[in-house]
């Protein structure tokens, strides 16, 4: 068996589980935030069950309309604190997390080998971590409440083997446009994808934590690596205790669907252009896109790492005239870092505005919408019709050393040519 | 409930994603009615004029894809859309139609339905009429617990009448 079959055999009691059968699977963990948790209580309420089954395995985190930029906003935040005090669930409230697929894991919450769900499409990053995590609806999460299981068909297998050393300035995010450019938005529909070979296994967390992040936008199911040292080192001090990794790792003779290679020795920074994400070019075929907004944040590439790349961009430069740039770190614990770094200083000193911890423009929820006409370069992980405001507005999705360099130059700009020119 | 549903076409094409099918600034709002109001608002704001007298809803490959949003589901079914065919779903999309009641079905042949067709969908058979082009074709039948799902109106109440049935 492969990873994602081992953890689901496992959960669903079984000591084999092949694709296509129904694991009715135990949960370990599961998630809501707030705009997918009012769903879930009502929905929860209407079951007539008071008390959800496992209350240390269920967390609630406020990300996406945070602060509440509106009275509506501001009542279903309301909704999710009481429920997390009646039913004694963790809370992480405004202040105190940040965005929840980072907080997850920072707070330890992640556990590899388990079965995770969360009612939010990204829940596939915890598979960086070797978890089986997947994202569900709020009437799912709601059933889940209910009886700690959730019915999974056992997915088909993709495997992503990378192999080569990332050029400066190119990295995960980059690579992952380059997959999901391959494989399409459909390319991976139902079935999971295992990421593997020797980039990944130098890879970073934060780097796996994107690739996995964005499986989701080829349809996976589920996106997952083989947890190894650099796991333990980034879990050791925020899980309690840590399981067996070495029954955590697909078999020689395990099965795939197909297995497809890249090689990052050669590759460019890439670019996903309206208005879907497999639209992927290399940023040198892109041509002269002008930009109106630069965003920098995001599940998808808010960590430390990807400001530090972006702050060594910009550093001691201007964000051009025209255009406003975003920085927003992906959890109160990435801001402290990069306050403690100097980072937000420098973003400060170039023109960006630094926000505090949210989904933000990502989806389009508050902070930094678009306007009609207006284009907008962003490391988050969606440029559909209307995502990040107008439907007449575009998205393009790259890097945050491509989005830094794109904000200092007011066009879509290759970061490598940007430091070269210096 | 009645796993036969008739209505006239509506067609989309491949990989309408829930950003189009219910913009995120929208999220907000709690009441279904409201939402319906801004269903499919990213390619048709006339969408819900379209859909008020009860229609059923034609996709291409990988509809729904995007985000987990399950208000996208909720804002076409009381926006009027009786049941989604397509020729593949975004999973989450899947499970969140089903579990709302909002009966979906795959089929392969359903790109050979045109804007206006008036079509009959037999959930139970897993098959598909094309009444104003005299056409029959498959779709991929539900397994019976879905099925017992979408009869029941949706995931709460099937657990609902399970739990009441103990």
């Amino acid at each position: 068996m492969n990873i994602t079959e081992k953890i689901l055999a496992k959960a669903s009691g079984k000591k084999v589980v092949h694709p296509g059968e129904i694991a009715d699977a135990n949960v370990d963990m599961i998630m809501v935030h707030d705009l997918t948790g009012p769903l879930a209580v009502e929905a929860f309420k209407k079951i007539g069950i008071q008390k959800v089954w496992d209350n240390q395995k269920a967390v609630v985190i406020l990300d996406h309309q945070v602060p509440a930029e509106s009275v509506k906003a501001a009542e279903l935040h309301k909704i999710m604190r009481q429920f997390a005090k009646d039913q004694k669930i963790r809370l992480y409230d405004i202040g105190r997390g940040g965005i929840c697929h980072q907080v997850m894991p920072e707070k330890g919450h992640v556990v590899p080998g388990t079965v995770i769900v969360g009612a939010d499409s990204h829940t596939c990053t915890y598979g960086a971590f070797g978890a089986f995590a997947t994202g569900i609806g709020s009437t799912e999460a709601a059933a889940v409440f209910a009886s700690g299981k959730i019915w999974l068909k056992v997915p088909e297998t993709i495997k992503i083997k990378v192999t080569g050393e990332f050029q400066k300035y190119v990295t995960p995010k980059d690579l992952v446009l380059s997959i999901i450019g391959k494989m399409r938005v459909d390319g991976a529909i139902y079935k999971s994808v295992e990421f593997a070979g020797p980039t990944i296994k130098n890879m970073s967390i934060a780097g796996r934590m994107t690739l996995c992040n964005m499986a989701v936008e080829m349809g996976a199911k589920n996106g997952i690596i083989e947890p190894d040292e650099t796991t333990r080192k980034f879990l050791e001090d925020r899980v309690k205790t840590l399981p067996d990794f070495a029954a955590l790792k697909s078999d020689k003779d395990a099965k795939y669907s197909r297995t497809v290679k890249f090689d990052v020795s050669t590759m460019e920074p890439q670019v996903a252009c309206p208005s879907s994400v497999d639209n992927v070019k290399p940023v040198s075929e892109v041509g002269n896109i002008p930009i109106e907004q630069a965003f920098i944040g995001s599940c998808t590439n808010g960590r430390i790492e990807d400001l530090r790349l972006a702050a060594q961009v910009v550093k001691g430069k201007r964000i051009k005239d025209d255009v406003r740039a975003l920085v927003i770190p992906a959890s109160q614990e990435v801001y402290k870092q990069a306050l403690n770094e100097g980072l937000i200083e420098i973003f400060t000193d170039a023109g960006a505005i630094v926000c505090g911890s949210a989904c933000g423009p990502c989806l389009g929820g508050h902070i930094g919408l678009l306007a009609a006409n207006e284009a907008c370069v962003s490391t988050s992980n969606r440029n559909f019709i209307g995502r990040m405001g107008s439907t007449q507005a575009s998205v393009f999705l790259a890097s945050p050393a491509t989005v830094a360099a794109s904000a200092l130059t007011g066009k879509i700009t290759d970061p490598r040519k940007l430091e070269a020119k210096v | 409930m009645n796993m036969k549903i008739k209505g006239a076409a509506i067609k989309f094409g491949n990989n309408i994603d829930t950003d189009v099918i219910l913009p995120g600034k929208y999220l907000i709002l709690v009441d279904p009615n409201e939402l319906a109001k801004h269903a499919l608002e990213g390619l048709d704001a006339t969408f819900p004029e379209k859909a008020k007298k009860g229609i059923i809803l034609v996709g291409g490959k990988n509809f729904g894809c995007g985000s987990s949003r399950e208000q996208a589901p909720i804002a076409l079914k009381y926006a009027g859309v009786k049941c989604v065919v397509a020729e593949s779903f975004a999973r989450i999309f899947f499970r969140n139609a089903i579990n709302i009641g909002l009966p979906v079905i795959e089929s392969k042949e359903i790109s050979t339905v045109e804007l206006g067709d008036e079509l009959a969908v037999d959930f139970e058979a897993g098959k598909i009429e094309n009444i104003s082009k005299g056409k029959k074709f498959q779709a991929d039948k539900l397994p019976a617990f879905i099925i017992e799902i979408l009869a029941d109106g949706g995931l709460i109440e099937n657990l609902r009448r399970r739990k009441n049935k103990k």
